[in-house]
């Protein structure tokens, strides 16, 4: 087989690499028609969109908290996450990320966040119902005493109460940390917090009247609903009154029933016939029970206008989060810093890609150009794959994604380093260039099929089973893989079937890459190589043993065909 | 006009010049034992750094400043924060960098303020981390689990791959001395253990094995195409096999490495990006350990798993015979001059 000459019958080799040339043209063009559509038409962009590590932002990772050897479940996570974006859209944020991750809530505000916004994030808002056992209202000029007391107080009931509203909870010590208490320290963590089986003493969201509750009775998650309206006549007129109605599911229903025939027979013991809601520890309002509700569609009625009445059912229906959260860490990142981070990556992984082309066209000389527009291709690809899935999968750029597009140029330049040798094995093996490139590419693409699939696996396992940064990471990693496997065979091979067809090539420029003469094959003359023996090279290859008895190859090729005259012994 | 490397490469893959790997295994897995022992040594010895996600903790990090000094923020902190143990480190041209124990979040802002204005700089230049002490466990039990699901996935898919539960077994082992040779030198170094770290130490699992894959697939070739007819015990066509790939082996870690040392250099010198300055380390200590292993203890290991199995002694033991045979024959083969 002498190295071809232009032929107006096309072989096959070249039929085949235009065609897939051609797919590889069809889907670049795809790509970019889909982002120029959703650009067009939808709210995609040219670039993809910057993770909080690049772009500045806050995220806030919140843990459930629980007793021990319990574990949320992802029901109530997903309560969770749905009610804290009730609460972060109401504040009217763009663009929140917000969802579960390995069992915590992760918050992530891009740009900057407001204190408030903040504050509405990491309250943990549960909501209880306690009966009310004292109340007081706060005077500015309040006399707290300041005197220690004389002795010990007793925090043990002397006698055990009996229910909810019994009086015997108010213990000394109880009565005197009421007394005591001072509503302005409300916010700070820790001062009106108690376990649901105990008493609380907390005061109202004002700060204007101070409550000692007794235990929940009933729990916010018990609310299915709570909405805002005028209150109806039995006429179905108007009173002009507004109202917040409750509805609560069925083991709320239970329990307010009980409470409310107890509390409705404490009638003329004001204020233990209250009945107070506790969001986060503050009680949001504390109704007085006007009739026993068996039905679990309480009404709460007082001096509400539509907006306080929509407050409070909006407070009641979405401030109970199944369970409470702990913020486990909260980072901020600066725009600046984002920037500069973006920056460092860019320049590191560009003054990466120039190094790996000096090193290939140091080693593959001419060969070098098929590498660098394979990077370059696979480089577009995988671009706009980032921006359209940064449209449509919500998919976020992180700076452990882009150390994951830096490491796969490694990767990605490996592939065509396995072809690329595979192709100087057969031509080592005294094979002409273009049955060298179609027998080293069976070989190559087998090595390079098993050897990316490890890698993906690598990527789909981190991906289905990390958290946080190392997913992004996954997510690029899978992603380059693939393309890199897409780019060798519609890319790599076609240019190379094409470019073994050239003169330059074909007659083994000691430039191009793959100068037979250099890779020791046998050599009769001008462009033309032996051609292939039936005897199978890896036959007649020696080890290192045997190195005193074997043969080259050359010697072999040259005894195989039995011309005596140029036995290439290699120097 | 060949370059010194394709040369080489010729007569690696004609077998002129050979590098004995599956024979002086002994040798090669001393070495690696021992430095096993040593990377696990040091760190014994001198502790290891976790980050600060795995300490819990908070962290600000100030860019931009005019006048990087360490005094102005140790103030600023102990202003809202009295007792609490500050480190602050300069980062860079204009960044400063300071850790305390963990502060509560209300505390938090209250130190980037003070801080921001300690520096006059805008808050929004201030960036402020806080970890409670949980979140790095949890990172850390999701990385293990990670693991050892992709260490039992990629052993079955390379068995059902080379038809051989031996090949497999090889890669494994070399995979986890790998990993364990790869963290250890990362903590010897001095860095601090951080996600980042793991990220880079994780993904060193695929590098690894794919490096041992590409090598593995040539090893197979060569013993199935060699069959009963061969001049080769198996050992010898494991270490023709090694030697016909060290080539693309080098260059495959020489382009594998170039752009992660870019990160690394890049990385070090830039403000916060010690995220790729983490990977980047892990990486490029991988990538040399992984292509090492792959030829000094992955391979060698194989042929010392199959050369025990009685069709491949029988084999062995035939080829040897009739070498003797042949080299007190009379009528030796053309001559090459050993290298």
């Amino acid at each position: 087989m002498a190295a071809p000459s232009k032929r107006s019958s096309r072989p096959t080799p070249v039929r085949k690499a235009w065609r897939s040339l051609s797919w590889l043209g069809v889907i670049i063009v795809g790509l970019f028609a889909i982002n120029a559509a959703g650009v067009i038409w939808g709210d995609a962009s040219w670039t993809p969109k910057l993770a909080l590590d690049l772009e500045g932002g806050t995220e806030i990772v919140l843990a459930p908290q629980l007793e021990d050897g319990q574990t949320a479940s992802q029901e109530q996570l997903d309560q969770a996450v749905s009610i804290i974006r009730q609460r972060v859209d109401a504040s009217g944020v763009a663009e929140p990320e917000i969802n579960t991750e390995g069992g915590n809530v992760v918050v992530r505000i891009p740009g900057e966040l407001d204190d408030e916004t903040r504050q509405r994030i990491q309250s943990s808002a549960k909501l209880e119902l306690r009966p009310v056992l004292l109340a007081s209202g706060v005077t500015s000029d309040a006399a707290i005493s300041t005197e220690a007391p004389e002795e010990e107080l007793s925090s043990t009931p002397t006698v055990q109460p009996t229910d909810g509203s019994d009086p015997n909870w108010v213990t000394p010590a109880l009565q005197q940390q009421f007394d005591t208490f001072d509503c302005s320290t409300l916010a700070d963590a820790d001062a009106n917090v108690a376990p649901a089986a105990e008493p609380l003493v907390t005061c109202d969201a004002t700060g204007s009247i101070k409550y000692l509750l007794g235990p929940v009775e009933v729990s916010g998650e018990n609310i299915v609903d709570a909405t805002n309206g005028m209150v109806q006549t039995s006429t179905g007129g108007n009173t002009g009154q507004w109202s917040v109605n409750i509805v609560f599911d069925e083991t709320g229903t239970k329990a307010f029933t009980q409470v409310s025939t107890r509390l409705f027979g404490l009638k003329d013991q004001a204020p233990r016939d209250q009945f107070a809601f506790v969001l986060d520890g503050a009680v949001l309002s504390a109704p007085s029970m006007n009739a026993v509700i068996s039905d679990g569609r309480p009404q709460i009625t007082g001096n509400f206008d539509q907006a306080s009445s929509k407050a409070l059912a909006d407070q009641l229906k979405f401030g109970a989060l199944p369970i409470s959260f702990t913020v486990e860490s909260s980072n901020t990142i600066s725009p600046t810093l984002g920037s500069s981070q973006l920056q460092a990556g860019l320049i590191a992984g560009i003054i990466g890609l120039i190094l790996v082309v000096i090193y290939t066209i140091f080693q593959y000389r001419a060969l070098a150009s098929v590498t660098i527009a394979s990077l370059i291709i696979a480089g577009i690809i995988t671009y706009l794959m980032l921006t359209i899935l940064s449209w449509r999968e919500g998919y976020r750029l992180s700076l452990a994604g882009i150390a994951g597009v830096i490491v796969a140029i490694g990767f990605t330049a490996d592939s065509f380093i396995v072809y690329f040798e595979r192709v100087r094995d057969e031509l080592r093996d005294g094979r002409p260039l273009v049955g060298a490139v179609e027998a080293g590419w069976k070989r190559a693409l087998r090595t390079v099929l098993a050897s990316k699939g490890v890698n993906l696996l690598a990527a789909v396992v981190l991906f289905i089973l990390a958290v946080g940064s190392v997913k992004g990471f996954a997510y690029t990693l899978g992603l380059t893989t693939i393309i890199d496997v897409v780019i060798v065979i519609l890319f790599t091979h076609p240019m190379l079937q094409l470019l073994a067809q050239t003169r330059f090539f074909s007659s083994g420029h000691s430039w191009s890459g793959l100068d037979p003469n250099a890779l020791g094959a046998v050599y009769r003359g001008r462009a033309e190589f032996r051609k292939p023996t039936a005897v199978p090279a890896k036959k007649a290859a020696g080890s290192a043993k045997e190195a005193q008895k074997r043969q080259t190859i050359a010697e072999r090729k040259a005894a195989a065909v039995g011309a005596g005259t140029d036995e290439g012994k290699e120097s | 006009m060949a370059s010194r490397l394709t040369t080489f490469g010729n007569d690696l893959y004609t077998g002129k010049r050979s590098f004995n790997f599956v024979g002086g295994r002994r040798k090669w897995y001393a070495i690696a034992i021992a430095l096993i022992v040593v990377v696990i040594a040091i760190p014994l010895v001198r502790g290891v750094n976790f980050s600060i996600e795995f300490r819990g903790g908070s962290q600000f990090q100030i860019a931009n400043v005019a006048d990087a000094q360490t005094e102005p923020a140790i103030d600023a902190v102990h202003s809202v924060v009295s007792d609490t143990e500050v480190k602050v480190a300069i980062v860079g041209e204009s960044g400063v960098r300071v850790q305390t124990d963990q502060l509560e979040p209300a505390q938090s802002l209250e130190v980037s303020k003070a801080l921001a204005e300690a520096y006059d700089v805008p808050v929004s230049e201030v960036t402020s981390t806080f970890i409670g002490p949980s979140w790095g466990a949890d990172v850390t039990r999701q990385a293990i689990v990670g693991l050892i699901a992709f260490v039992l996935l990629s052993a079955l898919v390379m068995a059902l791959y080379f038809r051989t539960w031996k090949m497999s077994l090889a890669a494994i082992i070399a995979l986890i001395g790998d990993l364990i040779v790869t963290l250890g030198i990362y903590v010897s170094v001095g860095f601090e253990i951080s996600p980042a770290a793991m990220i880079g130490v994780l993904t060193i699992l695929s590098y690894s094995l794919y490096d041992t894959v590409v090598v593995f697939d040539k090893i197979r070739e060569n013993t199935a195409a060699d069959g009963e007819e061969s001049r080769r015990t198996f050992a010898e066509s494991v270490n023709l096999a090694v030697n016909q790939t060290l080539v693309r082996s080098i260059n495959t870690s020489v382009v594998a490495a170039l752009p992660v040392a870019a990160i690394l250099f890049i990385g070090a010198g830039a403000l916060g990006a010690d995220t790729l300055r983490d990977i980047s380390l892990a990486l490029l200590i991988g990538i040399l350990v992984g292509t090492w292993s792959t030829v000094f203890i992955a391979a060698p290991l194989y042929s010392q798993l199959r050369e025990r199995e009685p069709k491949i002694r029988r084999h062995g033991d035939k080829v040897l015979k009739e070498r003797a045979r042949a080299a007190g024959s009379t009528a030796p083969a053309p001559e090459v001059a050993a290298v």
